[in-house]
């Protein structure tokens, strides 16, 4: 399955460059981000071109980071696709903890990360499948 | 009391009491070694400069009964700094030496002109710190009316000042500045309200706060001063002259000393404050060096009493911590952090003030091997520090989470406390 980046930084000037900075000197491509915030400090969440590569960077830096599986759903970009993912996960008690979408111009293709509670051990993947819906696997989704 | 008749009390009292701690195996044997078997041994207050100092760690080394004198039959009372991390200490209370302590709560609200037709309201918290059970007692013995309060609650402590007309409050200084802060919320002013006197310890404090509270709340406000080895508060205070806190030699002898070298200082210089408790057979303790920094002021008093007077706590010795009323030392929140796995070894203790309430910081890193790159384990961390502390040092502190290596490291005297409140 598909992998996030997270990343602990410290609500204050500067944080987020060093970040950035490091990823533009490791030549990461980045597909999508977000940022939680929670305060005194923030969680960014990448997808990246290269994850593996770009966790070592920030790690060499000494920052908190980790590799998160995540379900990338493909949802074309229709009124209440939305919905209807989500009702599918709904149904079957599965919890989603974070999400975030993004659109891909100019194929109008809409990507969906999911971090799902306990995703090792409901099947949240097969759910949504079930339910009409293509997820990413690692490559496909970092190679959009 | 003439001072001849109150040092042939002194001398009584220090046999008695070295008769008690003679029972206790630390003292028998410190006793031995200077040639003391018993009381009688003691021909005069001189003989006192025999005995060695007791400190916080013979407390701790001897705890839990090493130093009990009477047996546990005879027990009435335990006050203790056990808390969940770190050694704690304990003090045992004879029914006696309650009654003892209490006369001396009893003659300091006296000194101060209150009498029993005051309302008095407690906000120092009820329960294994001193502060509250002390003048409680203390007060009803002068037959006022005592309105158990305890701490915090701020809306809650008005309401009780307005319903009940409260004339005397015993309070932490910033606390009382803090209630005022909150009057216009309450839609009060102070003339809604009785008070007429605080008193106001448990923290130090400069003449300028004293004077801002006087002018705030247009009352008299008397320094109370004591520590829970002494028994708690009513080891010395003020009388109705402001000038010092008179320290209640009957019940205390005081040495003032350099902390160097051990040897008393000349009168009216700085040093610090050693007491000998000559009222509590329970928990003998002889020399016990207070740590805090103060003098005694020379002359007499206007009031007359004989008893001499001790300057404001001018500092510590130690790297304790004073924060809202609460006695913390850095290595107890030490203790806690590195007991938790999540957070590295690096950590800032930051102290400052949010109006007249202190603020307690704790910044720690995250160890980026346990991170997983979840909000809620955040969280959870953060809780989980939260609740430790206070747990451990009854405060509820702020816990900042920080990337590794953003604190100091831990090489070298690294700065750990960061204390930003106003010096006086």
């Amino acid at each position: 399955m598909a992998k996030q980046l997270t990343i602990f930084i410290e609500n204050r000037p500067g944080r987020l460059n060093a970040v950035t900075e490091s990823l533009n000197k490791s030549n990461i491509d980045i597909r999508a981000f977000t940022i939680q915030d929670r305060g005194d400090y923030g969680l960014m969440k990448l997808i990246v071109d290269n994850p593996n590569r770009a966790y070592l960077a920030l790690a060499d830096l000494g920052l908190a980071c980790a590799l998160k599986t995540i379900l990338a759903v493909s949802v074309s970009d229709k009124p209440g696709n939305l919905h209807k993912l989500t009702t599918a996960l709904a149904e079957k008690n599965i919890n989603i903890i974070d999400a975030y979408g993004f659109v891909l111009q100019p194929n109008k293709v809409g990507v969906c990360c999911l971090e799902i509670e306990n995703i090792q051990d409901v099947p949240a993947k097969k759910v949504v499948e079930d339910a009409g819906f293509t997820v990413l696997e690692d490559e496909e989704l970092y190679n959009l | 009391m003439q001072r001849p008749a109150l040092e042939a009390l002194q001398l009584k009292r220090l046999r008695e009491i070295a008769n008690f701690s003679i029972r206790t195996p630390f003292y028998k044997k410190r006793f031995a070694k200077v040639g003391i078997n018993s009381g009688d041994d003691i021909k005069s207050l001189k003989d006192l400069k025999k005995i060695p100092f007791t400190t916080k760690d013979d407390l701790r080394q001897n705890f839990p009964r090493g130093l009990l004198a009477v047996d546990m039959d005879d027990v009435v009372r335990i006050h203790t700094s056990s808390g969940t991390t770190g050694v704690p200490t304990v003090i045992y209370y004879s029914r006696q030496d309650l009654d003892n302590w209490t006369d001396l709560l009893a003659r300091s609200i006296i000194a101060t002109g209150a009498t029993k037709s005051d309302i008095f309201q407690n906000m120092m918290t009820y329960g294994l710190f001193t502060g509250g059970l002390g003048l409680h007692y203390g007060a009803e013995k002068v037959g006022m009316t005592v309105i158990p309060a305890s701490a915090g609650n701020t809306k809650r402590q008005l309401l009780l000042m307005k319903d009940f007309g409260t004339t005397v409050v015993h309070v932490t200084p910033s606390y009382l500045l803090h209630i005022h802060s909150v009057l216009p919320e309450s839609n009060l002013t102070v003339s809604d309200l009785s008070l007429r006197k605080a008193y106001i310890g448990a923290e130090p404090h400069s003449e300028n706060v004293r004077l801002k509270l006087e002018d705030l709340w247009k009352i008299d406000a008397y320094n109370s001063y004591g520590l829970s080895e002494m028994n708690g508060p009513g080891v010395a205070f003020e009388c109705i002259y402001k000038t010092g806190l008179h320290i209640w030699e009957d019940g205390y002898l005081v040495e003032i000393i350099d902390p160097e070298t051990g040897e008393e200082v000349p009168q009216g210089q700085q040093g610090e404050v050693v007491f000998t408790n000559l009222i509590r057979a329970a928990t003998p303790l002889l020399r016990y060096r207070t740590r805090d920094l103060a003098f005694l002021i020379p002359g007499t008093c206007e009031c007359g009493r004989t008893h001499r007077r001790l300057s404001r706590i001018m500092g510590r010795t130690d790297d304790m911590m004073i924060i809202n009323g609460v006695n913390v030392f850095p290595s107890q929140i030490e203790e806690v952090i590195m007991k938790i796995h999540e957070v590295g070894t690096n950590y800032l203790i930051q102290v400052e003030k949010d109006g007249a309430i202190d603020k307690l910081i704790v910044k720690v890193e995250i160890y980026s091997k346990m991170f997983m790159g979840d909000a809620r384990q955040l969280d959870g961390l953060k809780g989980k520090i939260k609740d430790d502390l206070r747990a451990s040092i009854v405060i509820n502190p702020i816990v900042e989470l920080h990337e590794p290596g953003f604190l100091p490291i831990s090489e070298g005297k690294a700065k750990r406390v960061l204390d930003l409140r106003p010096k006086f």
